[in-house]
């Protein structure tokens, strides 16, 4: 088992976020998480990458429990999170953004990613040397994932990539999504869009106001009817 | 001829563009603090003064060579920047900005109220070791050093944080420890920056480093643009000289020096030269040139 997050509890101030959760992402897996708007979606994976503290339960990463790990220790680890809003460094090239991805690792590890990166994302390479704030949105997403990848991890966390692309971009953002799981990479994807997600995904879970109230397999998922009723719109 | 050689040697302009030189290297230490890690200090003028007084009682008490004290006075700023920076930089923006106020003033009145730094009547015998020449020695390494902390991996780093804190955290930079180092980095060019003031002045009080003169040099730094190392020689060079130049219109000076900067705020809101940085220019051009059009230039 590769991510074993048990009896997760996370409360902002007096506002319980997470009321003890419990999953699992096994190696070379998609997983997503999906659910509404303040289900705690957002809040699981800032919890994992370290940004916020939890009150209780355990985080457990190829068997050691992470739970008190620094954010920026996170990463050397094997964990690499695309945020919620990209957040890609607007003033510096697209070039530094993903040089930034590499921080931790040496200049020929950063090179070769690099190359990796740049066969994954032509559109990338052409606009090496743009600043990363005059991209479009679906370009600083993909600069987003590039940038996460470049730190070659073994767990990739995706905050809801498809947030305010349009559905061309958010068809091909999920396919790049595929493909990269394909290359042996795990991911776990948080989702509102819960129609891609179950499509690319092997295991949902669905979260609703910080509980888990339903998991399965995706197509699974897609076929239950509270999920359709609730999520995919019938 | 003789017209440009008198004016050369004036020591009343020789004095004016010394001092321009000396608050140059502060401002260049400010530029790596707000400009490069995005981290405002409204408290600069408290580290010139740590500066300036350390170096200037080694040189009358222990009689130690100038340059190991002017070296000892800008350790001793980066000192107390590590000390104010570990409780202080955990905060951001605006609460970062208070506490680093607070401290400037608490230092005034630290040093007016020591024995040994003379108190508010000031401390006086210091030698004179100051000469243009040594100060522009001191400003090309200085601009030489930022340059090559700038575009550093390190520096990378500080442009990080300035950009977006928690992502830079989630590409496995430390953003407080990193955030501390930049900070007495910079406070340790206004140490240096002090030490040179001392000994120009022969005279030190604390009253010339209340927050007008941390004000003062943000300004040079902000209104030359932040994030450039150009900008800050430009706003650092304008607004020191200008009210010298201005002195002709006699009480209207501090008048049109305001107009002046709010003028500017309105037409070149990111300063005189903001984020640019002529190395990247030149860079951007020569990779544009092969791959047609890209972007604008200014800023997003």
């Amino acid at each position: 088992m590769l991510l074993a997050v048990e009896n997760l509890a996370v409360s902002y101030g007096g506002i319980q976020a997470l009321r003890g959760i419990s999953f699992t992402v096994e190696e070379g897996e998609v997983v997503t998480l999906v659910g509404a708007n303040g289900a705690g979606k957002s809040t699981t994976l800032k919890t994992i990458c370290g940004l916020v503290r939890p009150q209780a339960g355990t985080i457990s990463y190829q068997d050691e429990t992470i739970n008190k790990v620094a954010p920026h220790q996170i990463v050397s680890r094997g964990i690499s999170q695309v945020p919620e809003g990209r957040r890609v460094f607007t003033r510096l090239t697209v070039l530094e953004n993903l040089e930034m991805g590499a921080y931790t690792r040496n200049k020929q590890e950063t090179r070769q990613s690099l190359e990796n990166v740049f066969e994954r994302f032509p559109r990338l390479k052409e606009r090496e040397h743009q600043l990363a704030g005059t991209l479009s949105g679906g370009e600083q997403q993909m600069l987003a994932i590039g940038r996460a990848l470049m730190s070659r991890p073994r767990l990739l966390l995706l905050d809801e990539p498809s947030m305010g692309l349009a559905p061309m971009l958010v068809r091909e953002i999920f396919s790049i999504i595929t493909e990269i799981n394909r290359s042996g990479m795990t991911v776990l994807l948080v989702e509102q869009n819960a129609n891609m997600a179950l499509s690319i995904a092997k295991r949902a879970y669905v979260l609703e106001t910080g509980q888990i109230v339903l998991s399965g397999t995706a197509t699974e998922m897609a076929r239950n009817k509270e999920v359709r009723k609730a999520y995919l719109g019938e | 001829m003789e017209a440009i050689i008198s004016l050369l040697t004036n020591p009343y302009y020789i004095q004016v563009v010394t001092m321009m030189g000396i608050f140059l290297i502060a401002a260049l230490g400010l530029h790596l603090i707000t400009g490069v890690t995005g981290q405002f200090s409204f408290g600069h003028a408290a580290f010139l003064s740590i500066g300036a007084y350390c170096s200037a009682l080694m040189s009358i008490h222990l009689h130690t060579p100038f340059i190991l004290n002017m070296l000892a006075g800008g350790l001793m700023a980066a000192l107390w920047g590590v000390i104010l920076g570990f409780p202080s930089l955990r905060l951001t923006g605006d609460y970062l900005g208070i506490t680093t106020l607070g401290f400037g003033e608490i230092v005034r009145v630290v040093f007016i109220n020591m024995k040994i730094t003379g108190g508010a009547g000031g401390l006086a015998g210091i030698p004179r070791e100051t000469n243009i020449l040594l100060v522009y020695i001191v400003v090309a390494l200085s601009i030489w050093g930022i340059y090559r902390i700038q575009n550093s991996r390190f520096g990378r780093a500080l442009v990080a944080i300035r950009e977006d804190e928690i992502a830079a955290e989630s590409m496995g930079i430390n953003p407080l420890l990193y955030k501390i180092k930049g900070f007495a980095l910079g406070t340790f060019f206004a140490g240096v920056s002090g030490a040179l003031f001392a000994h120009l002045m022969q005279y030190l009080n604390p009253a010339d480093f209340g927050f007008a003169r941390s004000f003062e040099i943000l300004n040079y730094v902000v209104l030359g643009g932040l994030g450039s190392i150009p900008g800050a020689i430009l706003g650092t060079a304008v607004l020191s000289l200008a009210p010298e130049f201005l002195r002709f219109v006699k009480e209207y000076r501090m008048m049109i020096y305001g107009a002046l900067m709010v003028l500017m705020m309105i037409f070149r809101p990111y300063g005189l030269l903001g984020g640019v940085d002529f190395v990247q220019l030149y860079k951007r051009l020569k990779s544009r040139r092969k791959a047609g059009p890209t972007l604008p230039g200014n800023m997003p």
